[in-house]
């Protein structure tokens, strides 16, 4: 345990972050022009912070997998992102907005990080505003909030459905701005290989350039990983296909713990599997739950077309058991309660994994008109998609994979347990504990790239103005390059029958089976075992055609599976560890007796922070214990 | 359902490509066009040989990645979407499809169906961007934006930078992604005060690159699968205009 210094300023609450902004070290002008950083991820997170650190002074290098950094999967967040102006002057706060991301978190986030996330996202909204973010506007001209998700204030700033890629459009003017200042080099079409660590401290990383195939070093005063979830473990999830967990993976054997792995949050509203070949499921924005009423029929295995079965031959499944929230309980409950029905026998559509989300009292209430106003986008998309009309029939819709709330331990300052190696976004567990609340990851990865990281990473840079460039041309480098060569040559000696993608399927279905939105003892032991098996022949029977030297994509999703696997086993074990269940996370055998999570505080009020060992090794598990000073902590009750 | 796939195949940006024949049997109507491609490079490498590179990420048209010309159109036969959202059920049993990289002087293939874009990026840095540094914004509400105002800019950012627009073009002209940025920054009152500049530098940037000039062929707004409009492109170059008349 000692391991873990969470680095949390004294003070009350509301002044912990000005305290600590007062007292971190600061670092020179001339000096900024000294100290190199590399910021790995382009994201929302990844393109704030390395704009920002540009701008400060310091020599920034970005990278990226994609050809561009406007491609970074951010782009693809749709509903909004908070913060806490009380523009509506609905009774809003910072202290409500971390509240509610508490208690939306099922207890399982530290105070201190959350109230700092909710206090900087005002400025986040300033800034992406200023920088030509076009937000949804009133009449007035002023800036118009909608509300989201599990919370009774109207918060989220929005652009209408395509909130994520506005802001992250915001994000990457800035970078741009900066690479033409020269401040800012990018890299882009890197994939990240492993971080460097000379003397204890994170100098560089090693990357592929995924066109010339050559094996890169980089070097750095500091390193930055912004580089998103690894929900795609799943094989079929909401996040774009080359999202990976591959760079904050490297970062954890080289010494950077694992906090909570196994918190996902598995989305109710995407749309279901529709064939075999499927590469990803496209997301339906929950704001639909604001008019859509999610039912099944009755009758176990009724084929009859939706609109011939009559009202009271449908379960409203969700009212029926939460009246108060309804159709609007958040992501964790409305999800298993999909999944409930279905493994009963009431699902539908042709593989009966599906619910229908029905329109018809909505559009019979305030016309179709006003339900076109407020939906036109996703309506068209899901026609697009299934070749439904949803105003004449329900859509159809499943859970499916969507946020990790795990990713990299940070400390205060954001770094991990590797000096000098930072995390921000979603690829550290900071801020939404056990479950994530609606436009609360923009919020994050805004706050932390903007105006967390550049005032604390001065801190450990402080130290540091002494050194000089660091060189790549020393044994560390050279090591860990030659260890990332020899791992991709050893993937493509494997020269078996079966393409990575199929193995990709099968490792996504034992997580999605047995590591997903409801957990036991018994299948987190045999998904451990079937994982085992399933690695073993990945690395005998894998195919990937072509050479090193090129451009080859099969290669590159394969450096991912093979991470994939070590991943999915430190998933289950982590939820084979954490006998409770809490948010998103759900164990069957800590439930009550309606059949919601139960939360066992006296035994698992804590971060769970895995250390990687050797190769083989079992993984060590370090506990941070989670205090609430400033929250009266209760059961999470949507009835 | 059976197709004839007639694809460009290049090895690397140095070497010549050329069309290959892939015949593709049991395609599934509820494939979307690159689940096709998938299917098929499974059985390519299955069979042994090497897949077909294109590019793709999102695969819900937001990223702007993916990028095919489809029988002779970006994107595909259907209006107003990415390749990602193409269904196959828009194709018939054993139909005949050409599916080739964007082609552009400014665009240079890197192998197979992917292409170099980063020029886009370059005329971005050029200026597609409003100064405001970390810190130094104001508070949100003290600037209104008229509702019409944040809409019309609106519609011209939901660019997604994916160069249909280009490959469309008989003169490869940039014109239509350049204009959606300069115009959606004009329309609101944070980006107006470095308009001038910001449209000069970057339709300067742009011919610098190799993109051609705009003679108003329509083909851009056609294929743009956002429904970026030409009238932004009006827009810019008044803008010029004034840009020109100011240095
Ligand atoms: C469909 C969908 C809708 C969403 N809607 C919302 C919403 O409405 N509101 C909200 O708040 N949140 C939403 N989210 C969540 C939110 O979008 C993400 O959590 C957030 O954008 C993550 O940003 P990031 O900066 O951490 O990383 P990302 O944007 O994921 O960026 C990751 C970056 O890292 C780079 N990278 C990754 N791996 C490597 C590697 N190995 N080597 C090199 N580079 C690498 C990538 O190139 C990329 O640039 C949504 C998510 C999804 C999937
Ligand atoms: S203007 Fe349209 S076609 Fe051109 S890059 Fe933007 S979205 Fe693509
Ligand atoms: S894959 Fe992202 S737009 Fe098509």
């Amino acid at each position: 345990m000692s391991k873990l210094k969470s680095m949390i300023p004294d003070g009350p609450l509301e002044e912990k972050w000005n305290n600590h902004k007062n007292s971190v070290k600061l670092v020179s002008p001339a000096n900024k022009n000294k100290l190199d950083i590399i910021v790995v991820g382009t994201g929302l997170s990844g393109s704030a912070a390395a704009s920002t650190l540009g701008e400060l002074g310091y020599n920034v290098k970005s990278f990226c997998f994609q050809d561009s950094p406007r491609r970074a999967h951010s782009v693809a967040a749709q509903g909004g992102m908070n913060a806490a102006k009380n523009y509506k002057n609905d009774g809003d706060s910072v202290y409500r907005l971390f509240k509610d991301i508490i208690k939306g978190g099922d207890y399982r986030a530290r105070e201190a990080y959350v109230y700092r996330a909710a206090q900087v996202s005002n400025q986040s909204i300033d800034q992406l505003v200023a920088a030509g973010v076009p937000f949804a506007r009133e009449y007035s001209g002023y800036l118009d909030n909608r509300s989201f998700g599990g919370v009774q204030v109207s918060r989220t700033f929005y652009a209408k459905g395509q909130t994520g890629q506005q802001c992250l459009l915001g994000a990457y003017s800035g970078l741009n701005r900066q690479i033409a200042r020269g401040k800012v080099t990018m890299y882009t079409r890197r994939d990240m290989l492993d971080v460097v660590i000379v003397d204890g401290k994170a100098r560089g990383i090693i990357t592929r350039n995924l066109v010339s195939g050559e094996i890169e070093r980089h070097s750095a005063h500091a390193v930055v990983l912004a580089t998103g979830g690894y929900s795609t473990i799943y094989y079929l999830s909401t996040l774009a296909v080359g999202s990976n967990a591959s760079a904050a993976w490297a970062a954890h054997r080289k010494g950077a713990f694992f906090a909570n792995p196994s918190f996902v949050q598995i989305h109710p509203t995407s749309l279901p599997q529709l064939n075999d070949f499927q590469a990803k499921l496209t997301l339906m924005s929950e704001s639909l739950r604001n008019d859509g009423r999610i039912w099944v029929p009755k009758k176990k295995g009724d084929t009859r077309h939706p609109n011939e079965i009559k009202e009271d031959e449908r379960d409203y499944y969700l009212e029926r058991r939460y009246p108060a929230f309804g159709n609007l309980v958040p992501r964790d409950v409305a999800s298993r309660a999909a999944k409930e029905r279905c493994d009963a026998g009431y699902g539908v559509g042709e593989t009966g994994l599906s619910v229908y989300l029905d329109f018809s009292d909505s559009i019979a209430r305030h016309g179709k008109e006003t339900i076109k106003s407020r939906y036109e986008n996703l309506f068209e998309m899901y026609q697009k998609i299934t070749g439904i009309d949803p105003y004449n029939e329900p859509m159809r819709i499943y859970p499916a994979g969507h946020y990790t709330m795990g990713g990299l331990w940070v400390d205060y300052n954001l770094m991990t347990t590797i000096p000098g190696l930072f995390a921000i976004g979603e690829s550290n567990f900071s801020d939404h504990g056990a479950n994530r609340l609606g436009a609360g990851s923009l919020m994050q990865c805004a706050g932390d790239g903007y105006f967390i990281l550049p005032v604390t990473i001065g801190n450990y840079l402080a130290d540091e103005i002494k050194t000089p460039r660091i060189s790549a041309d020393i044994s560390e480098f050279r090591e860990a390059e030659q260890a990332a060569r020899e791992k991709l040559q050893n993937l493509m000696a494997i020269k078996g029958t079966q393409t990575v993608n199929s193995f990709h399927r099968r490792l996504g279905r034992i997580m999605w089976d047995y590591c997903g939105m409801v957990k036991n003892e018994e299948g987190l032991k045999k998904a451990m075992k079937m994982l085992a098996g399933l690695k073993k022949e990945f690395w005998s029977d894998l195919r990937i055609p072509g050479t090193m030297d090129e451009i080859n994509q099969e290669l590159e999703r394969a450096v991912r599976v093979a991470d994939f696997f070590e991943l999915g086993q430190l998933m289950c074990q982590d939820a084979l560890s954490r006998e409770e269940s809490c948010g998103a996370h759900f164990r069957e055998e800590s439930q009550t007796p309606e059949g919601e999570t139960q939360r066992i505080d006296s035994r698992f009020s804590y971060v769970s922070a895995w250390e990687y060992r050797e190769k083989d090794k079992k993984h060590v598990l370090h506990k941070e214990e989670l205090t609430f000073e400033n929250v009266e902590i209760q059961e999470r009750s949507y009835k | 359902m059976e197709f004839n796939l007639k694809i460009w195949r290049q090895k690397d940006a140095r070497s010549q490509g050329g069309f290959i024949d892939y015949n593709l049997k049991g395609v599934s109507g509820e494939m979307s066009f690159l689940e096709m491609i998938d299917y098929l490079n499974k059985t390519l490498i299955e069979g042994g040989e090497e897949p077909v590179a294109f590019e793709h990420d999102c695969r819900e048209g937001i990223c702007g990645s993916c990028s095919l010309y489809i029988n002779g159109r970006p994107h595909g036969p259907e209006d107003l979407i990415a390749t990602c959202e193409l269904r196959m059920t828009r194709f018939k049993d054993g139909d005949t499809i050409v599916i080739e990289p964007w082609r552009a002087k400014s665009f240079p293939v890197l192998k197979d169906l992917i292409v170099d874009r980063y020029a886009f990026d370059k005329i971005m840095q050029a200026g597609g961007f409003i100064s405001v540094n970390t810190g130094a914004a104001p508070e949100a509400n003290s600037i209104p934006v008229s509702k019409e105002a944040a809409d019309e800019a609106y519609d011209a950012a939901i660019c997604i930078g994916c160069g249909a627009c280009v490959a469309a073009c008989k003169n490869s002209s940039a014109m239509l992604f350049v204009a959606a940025k300069v115009s959606q920054l004009s329309l609101l009152p944070q980006g107006k005060a470095e308009t001038a500049k910001r449209a000069r530098a970057m339709v300067e940037k742009m011919d610098e690159l190799g993109f051609g000039s705009c003679t108003n062929t329509t083909a851009c707004e056609t294929e743009c699968p956002k429904g970026i409009s030409m009238a932004h492109i009006a827009r810019l170059n008044r803008e010029f205009l004034l840009a020109g008349l100011k240095s």
